[in-house]
């Protein structure tokens, strides 16, 4: 019997995928029509609430996206169940450490 | 044609005498009748009968000839000796236990197969003549019911390998979507609820190695494709 998970994070590692390639080019857009690249302009492109959302989303897209993918290698590599948890339990504490750090440096640009 | 030699290194292991494998080399003088890989391994036998490989119906029906030849995986009795670049390469299918020399344990292979029910669950009784399916129902199941079984694709998949006992494998996998595929079983959301599961099937990132080595010319990938899109169909 299956363990009833895999498809909310097959479908989701997919969406990620797909949002972080449209941000990509977005903020590529963005960023190549700045004025000037400096320091003032560039964290006048991050004022804007939109903009904070959208590269924030890239973010915990990317976190997810991340996740996903790190799981399944120590799924493939990591035999014992013991060191596996843990790496998952350091993996997943480090990336919403990373998330959050991110957040603060978003709203603090 | 007139006479040809072939040139093997051929992996051998006899676990109750060798301390661990080896390659050996050895050259054959093939007849004229001689076509296929299989036919140079009978060949060789006759010279050496201690080399150990399966072999029953030597024409690609009963998939007991799989090897890995020149580092892909295939059936000897399909392949053309002649086309090989020599030295033939001859090892037993990668990621299974080896009994010896080239024939290897399947019992996990199988293990998988029968965990994915491989036959028609219908509880209605069956009606006077036979369950009849529309052609184009029928169709559905073209590319799926011709499997072997061989394990040529389930070997070659680095999923298989890591997790045998876990990874349904391709194999397994595109016989689970013949039943699923089928308008007369009725199981579908047991098989679904049987597969949904991040290493059963989603060990799968279609690298599409099982594709590339069936030599029935079938497609595990896009059968997989189609579990997933009926588990998506069936979840949104």
């Amino acid at each position: 019997m299956g363990a009833h998970y895999g498809l909310r994070d097959w479908i989701g590692q997919r969406v990620t995928a797909v949002y972080m390639a449209l941000y990509t080019v977005i903020f590529a857009f963005c960023a190549l029509s700045l004025p000037e690249m400096s320091y003032d302009a560039w964290s006048n492109l991050f004022r804007g609430g939109l903009m904070r959302f959208l590269t924030l989303l890239f973010f915990l897209s990317l976190f997810y996206h991340a996740w996903v993918g790190v799981r399944d290698i120590f799924m493939d590599y990591i035999k014992p169940v013991g060191i596996r948890l843990a790496l998952h339990v350091v993996v997943l504490f480090l990336l919403i450490g990373y998330a959050g750090w991110a957040a603060q440096i978003l709203w603090r640009l | 044609m007139s006479k040809r030699s072939v040139h093997f290194k051929i992996y051998r292991y006899d676990p109750d005498k060798d301390e661990k494998p080896y390659m050996q080399d050895i050259t054959v003088e093939l007849e004229a009748s001689d076509k296929k890989l299989l036919d140079a391994l009978m060949r060789l036998r006759g010279k050496d009968d201690s080399l150990s490989f399966r072999r029953s119906c030597r024409e690609g029906v009963c998939g007991s000839d799989a090897m890995n030849i020149n580092g892909k995986n295939g059936l000897a009795c399909l392949t053309a000796i002649d086309d090989l670049p020599q030295p033939v390469v001859l090892r037993p299918l990668p990621g299974l236990p080896v009994i010896r020399d080239l024939i290897v344990d399947m019992t996990q292979f199988f293990k998988q197969y029968h965990s994915i029910k491989p036959y028609l669950i219908n509880e209605n009784p069956p009606p006077e003549r036979e369950r009849l399916q529309s052609p184009e129902d029928r169709e559905e199941l073209n590319g799926l019911y011709e499997c072997i079984l061989c394990a040529c694709c389930s070997t070659s998949c680095p999923s298989f390998w890591w997790n045998p006992d876990k990874f349904v494998g391709p194999a397994g996998l595109l016989a689970a979507y013949r039943f699923l595929a089928d308008t007369r079983d009725e199981a579908t959301s047991e098989r679904l609820d049987n597969l949904e599961d991040p290493y059963r099937l989603f060990r799968c990132h279609s690298i599409m190695n099982c594709v590339d080595v069936c030599p029935k010319g079938l497609n595990p990938t896009r059968a997989i494709g189609k579990i997933k899109d009926m588990m998506v169909a069936r979840a949104v």
